[in-house]
């Protein structure tokens, strides 16, 4: 399978079996493109056929010359020889084997407090309720969240720990006195905790900020880009805005950790669908690590993205991708999380295969000690997995999310993103079809011009054009 | 090559044997939260 596409003047070639990227000349991208629509099936065989070359050469006579077309043919041969180019799907068979391993648990969301001094529009954590009640999360619970974490994880070292809520914030004693036993576990266990904190950054202030840099790998910290628009979603309860309180402390913040080891991480919905702008006010207020992303949201919401707005959102995304060419080219780059994209030292195919690892190797854990297979389902009775006493009690949700994967969603089947966002995120398969096996269409047309745009990024980088 | 120029060395399927070990980060721990962000995290062996 090959996915041709043209972005800020690049002719891309994408090998999607293979990942190999390649970036063409017209005429290359021509050629490559009727040999893909003539045979998708092409072999290194059919490629050295005299009927396949005098097609070529009939097809473009009056457009390239015979040299050049064989020029390109050759070198298209060269590549499939190589593996490069008209590669199969040879992963299919390897699925079982990926499924068949056994799973750790490596990661937690540790729901530290189902509470929030925000009342953003769109969450979907119900201002922090989960569709349950307020709750914050006691040392109790938290430490035997850390031991199940352990007892689970195997031979795997590097465990993750993520402070989520509600605001964890309102539950600051427990996050410290949560990461002091972790450390003071580790050594025991020969393991290494990797703490992060989400956080809509009210309750930060400078002990705070000492802490989390002392302690947390990373921080995620919530804010949707220009003042209108946050103060617009992400108000207090007594609709007041959040913006001027918290931009300073984030800077701050940002600064204090030398600009790494951090997102400021913003929503955009289809009141702001312009949102290049926030990523740029976010470069603007000094953040080099950005991450916004679309809302998700039921079609009644009045912010929820539409499937009529996605030509205005592609047209942001390149927008966003060509101002971040620009930039970098001016020394002056910045990170944006959805345009990262390493393609020589990216994911394994075991990794692209097995996704984002929800309910299996991730779990949410509730303040009350409940588990579910990722922060999302929390609150849905029927993924209840399990609890931090008991453990998993109910084996057969982790099997039918182990069960998921690219080859048991139709829809994967002929997406040439499908190594890149392995399948998409479950739980908004569940929220849009009630199952987990399918995929969020509004979703996939994003992410699939983000893949585009990310690529176009690095061959922007590497080179000049041809 | 005049006519295309390769960006990348390594191909996916040179990864299903190395592959595997599981001390990737999970995806979901970053920054995303609500979708789906495997193929943007490195390898922890190469980093």
């Amino acid at each position: 399978m090959i996915h041709l596409y043209q972005n800020n003047g690049y002719n891309i070639v994408l090998d999607v079996n293979s990942g190999a990227v390649h970036v063409v000349d017209e005429i290359a991208y021509d050629v490559i493109g009727f040999l893909e629509r003539e045979n998708p099936l092409h072999t290194v065989e059919s490629l050295r056929t005299e009927e396949t070359k005098s097609r070529l050469l009939e097809a473009f006579a009056d457009k390239y010359t015979q040299e050049d077309v064989s020029e390109v043919l050759a070198a298209v041969l060269e590549l499939t020889v190589a593996g490069r180019l008209f590669t199969r799907d040879v992963y299919e068979g390897f699925i079982d084997e990926v499924k068949r391993r056994k799973t750790v648990v490596k990661a937690l969301c540790l729901h530290i407090a189902h509470d929030c001094n925000l009342a953003c529009k769109y969450c979907f954590a119900e201002e922090g309720e989960y569709h349950g009640r307020r709750a914050l999360m006691s040392f109790e619970v938290g430490k035997k969240a850390l031991d199940f974490l352990i007892a689970n994880s195997g031979s795997r070292r590097n465990l993750e720990v993520d402070f989520f809520g509600g605001e964890p914030l309102m539950n600051w004693q427990v996050v410290k006195d949560l990461v002091a036993y972790g450390r003071e576990q580790e050594k025991l266990h020969d393991k290494h905790f990797r703490f992060t904190l989400t956080t809509n950054g009210v309750l930060l202030n400078e002990e705070v900020q000492e802490f989390v840099n002392k302690e947390m790998d990373n921080v995620v910290l919530s804010l949707d880009g220009r003042k209108e628009v946050n103060d617009r979603m992400r108000p207090f309860r007594n609709g007041k805005g959040s913006y001027d309180l918290i931009v300073p402390k984030f800077q701050r913040l940002a600064e204090s950790r030398g600009q790494q080891k951090y997102y400021i991480r913003g929503t955009f919905t289809r009141q702001n669908l312009d949102f290049s702008k926030d990523v740029m006010h976010f470069v603007d207020l000094g953040f080099e690590q950005i991450s916004i992303e679309p809302v998700v949201g039921e079609d009644s919401d009045p912010y929820a993205i539409r499937e009529c707005d996605l030509p205005d959102i592609f047209r942001e995304y390149d927008i966003l991708a060509k101002t971040m060419v620009e930039r970098e080219r001016a020394g002056k780059g910045f990170t944006f999380f959805h345009f990262m994209i390493d393609l020589e030292g990216g994911p394994c195919v075991s990794k692209r295969l097995s996704g984002c690892g929800s309910g299996t190797e991730y779990l949410a854990v509730t303040p009350w000690g409940d588990l579910y297979p990722c922060h999302q389902f929390v609150g849905q009775e029927e993924f209840l997995m399990g609890n931090v006493d008991d453990g998993i009690t109910k084996p057969e949700i982790a099997d039918e999310f182990r069960s998921c994967s690219v080859y048991s969603k139709e829809k994967c089947q002929n997406c040439f993103a499908r190594f890149y966002c392995s399948g998409g995120c479950m739980a908004n398969s569940y929220k849009f079809h009630r199952t987990i096996h399918d995929t969020y269409d509004v979703s996939c047309e994003m992410e699939r011009k983000r893949v585009e745009c990310a690529i176009m990024i690095q061959a922007a980088l590497v080179d000049e054009r041809i | 090559m005049k006519h295309i120029k390769t960006l990348n060395t390594q191909t996916l399927n040179n990864t299903v044997k190395k592959g595997g070990c599981g001390e990737c980060q999970t995806s979901c721990q970053s920054a995303c939260k609500t979708s789906c962000t495997v193929g943007n995290q490195t390898c922890e062996q190469k980093k």
